[in-house]
């Protein structure tokens, strides 16, 4: 068994070979869908608990409190511990509302966070589908997930619901420009949109430090955006507890609501990835042009520890962001993107094409 | 294996919600009240109907981004090429460029940005 954590293509590929020798041909796809499929789960699943946990330490940790620490060690298993007190919960279905788009719904958010989680490289070789327009296809299916929030605000027949529903359609729209006007900075600069290709161009150091200013300000524009394109805090307006009780989810119950605060963090999840994989090389370790030794005492770090450290500093400043800033009003978010990020950006892309076109980045 | 394993995905995220609410279907208590079907409104009786008017200004914002977005779509094929086509791509995507940040003037000075 080649198990080789620094390139697990020849893992997967060990596991492919003994399964077609072992059956034929349709068994082992099918074999080959249920380990993905199983695999996916179990990581969504601990990756989304884990989050939430992560959530609940640093909010405590900037509040001077202590944060859940009773279940298991260090309240490791508080949000297990939570999760099954939902799925205890009785499902409430509202008076006059739509039945089929509430039920609907969840499964929307869902869908559209799997599919994206689909497409990020964990490490060399470890990634479920590595399509040649891999970013493309990030963007494209983790903006479905806005669908799922309309069609929930909309059917709970409730007035606060369809107003959280309102803001966080606009907002997420609004957003959705600027992450992908920023990603297309670095588009530019690397001149491919697979994913797996745009790690390996960073071989020799990452897009953040190669692209100069211009991939610095789509960094700092990509983070600004991305936060509130999930929907946080201080762009979590649109679930604004004080005036709109829950937002879009008000009417929902038990597991169901459970669904949509895990495909939240599995959103965050998944934009620090896309920021960690475009900018900061993703697996790739830290390379220094030509400081060999140095280079060389960096590759023996394994790369999925390099991708899930870079993650996790990503996922800690936007958590960081939600309890450092105060909340803000509708048209200054709106003003926000529409009259600073979006100029800025589309400026930024012609400076990046400028500096390509001139060969003026390492 | 590539982009049909994309269906797994699919399949999995359904049997995940799908799943989860039918067990929590069968374990869960359930009981009726009349008071508890009523949607949320600060815990008086809701008046009227819920589907109300919203405001325009969500229509603005929608149709503004469908233009930009659009406008994403077109850029993207271009940033991947961009070093082939060279410095005639870049006095072509100059003239696109030019026409939006047009319309988004527009938009600003018509005061579509401003949220009212």
């Amino acid at each position: 068994m080649p198990f080789d954590i620094y390139d697990f293509s020849s893992f997967t590929g060990w596991i492919d070979a003994s399964l077609r020798a072992a059956m034929s041909p349709f068994w082992t796809i099918f074999t080959e869908f249920v380990l993905l499929g199983v695999a996916f789960l179990a990581f969504y699943a601990v990756v989304g608990l884990l989050l939430v946990y992560a959530e609940r330490r640093v909010c405590a940790f900037m509040q001077c409190r202590v944060g859940p620490n009773r279940v298991g060690p260090w309240g490791l298993f508080q949000t297990v511990a939570d999760l099954i007190k939902l799925l205890f919960k009785e499902l409430i279905h509202i008076k006059k509302a739509d039945k089929i788009l509430f039920n609907l719904a969840p499964f929307i958010v869902i869908i559209a966070s799997f599919f994206a989680l689909a497409a990020i490289p964990f490490a060399k070789g470890l990634h479920a589908v590595d399509l040649n327009i891999g970013l493309f296809y990030v963007m494209a299916v983790s903006s479905v997930g806005v669908v799922g929030i309309l069609l929930a605000g909309w059917s709970s027949n409730s007035k606060y619901s369809l107003i959280g529903a309102m803001r966080s359609g606009a907002q997420i729209i609004s957003y959705e420009l600027s992450v992908g006007l920023s990603l297309l900075v670095i588009v530019v600069l690397a001149g491919t949109l697979q994913l797996s290709e745009i790690v390996e161009l960073q071989r020799d150091g990452w897009f953040l430090f190669k692209g100069h200013l211009p991939a610095v300000i789509a960094f700092i524009i990509f983070l600004i955006a991305s936060t509130a394109e999930i929907n946080r805090g201080p762009f979590d307006l649109a679930e604004a507890e004080s005036e709109l009780t829950a937002g879009f989810h008000t009417e929902y119950s038990g597991i169901k609501f459970a669904f949509f605060f895990l495909a939240e963090y599995m959103n965050m999840f998944i934009v620090a990835s896309i920021a960690a994989t475009v900018f900061l090389g993703g697996w790739m370790p830290l390379h220094i042009g030509s400081w060999d030794g140095f280079n060389h005492i960096m590759d023996y770090i394994p790369p999925f520890v390099w991708y899930a450290g870079k993650t996790a500093v990503i996922i800690y400043i936007i958590m960081l962001f939600k309890w450092t800033f105060p909340r803000l009003r509708i048209d200054q978010l709106l003003t926000l993107e529409w009259k600073y990020l979006l100029p800025i950006n589309l400026f930024n892309i012609l400076l990046m094409a400028f500096l390509v076109l001139m060969g003026w980045h390492f | 294996m590539n982009g049909e394993s994309l269906i797994v995905f699919f399949i999995t995220s359904l049997v995940l919600v799908g799943g989860a609410i039918v067990f929590s279907n069968y374990i869960a208590p359930k009981s009726f009240n009349k008071q508890k079907i009523e949607p949320y409104e600060c815990g008086i009786p809701t008046t009227g109907i819920s589907w109300l008017q919203f405001n325009v200004g969500y229509y603005l914002f929608a149709i503004l981004f469908l233009i930009f977005d659009v406008e994403t779509v077109f850029l993207f094929p271009w940033a991947v090429v961009m070093k082939q086509v060279g410095l005639v791509g870049m006095i072509e995507i100059l003239i696109f460029f030019v026409i939006l940040v047009f319309g988004l003037a527009y938009a600003w000075k018509k005061h579509a940005l401003v949220w009212e």
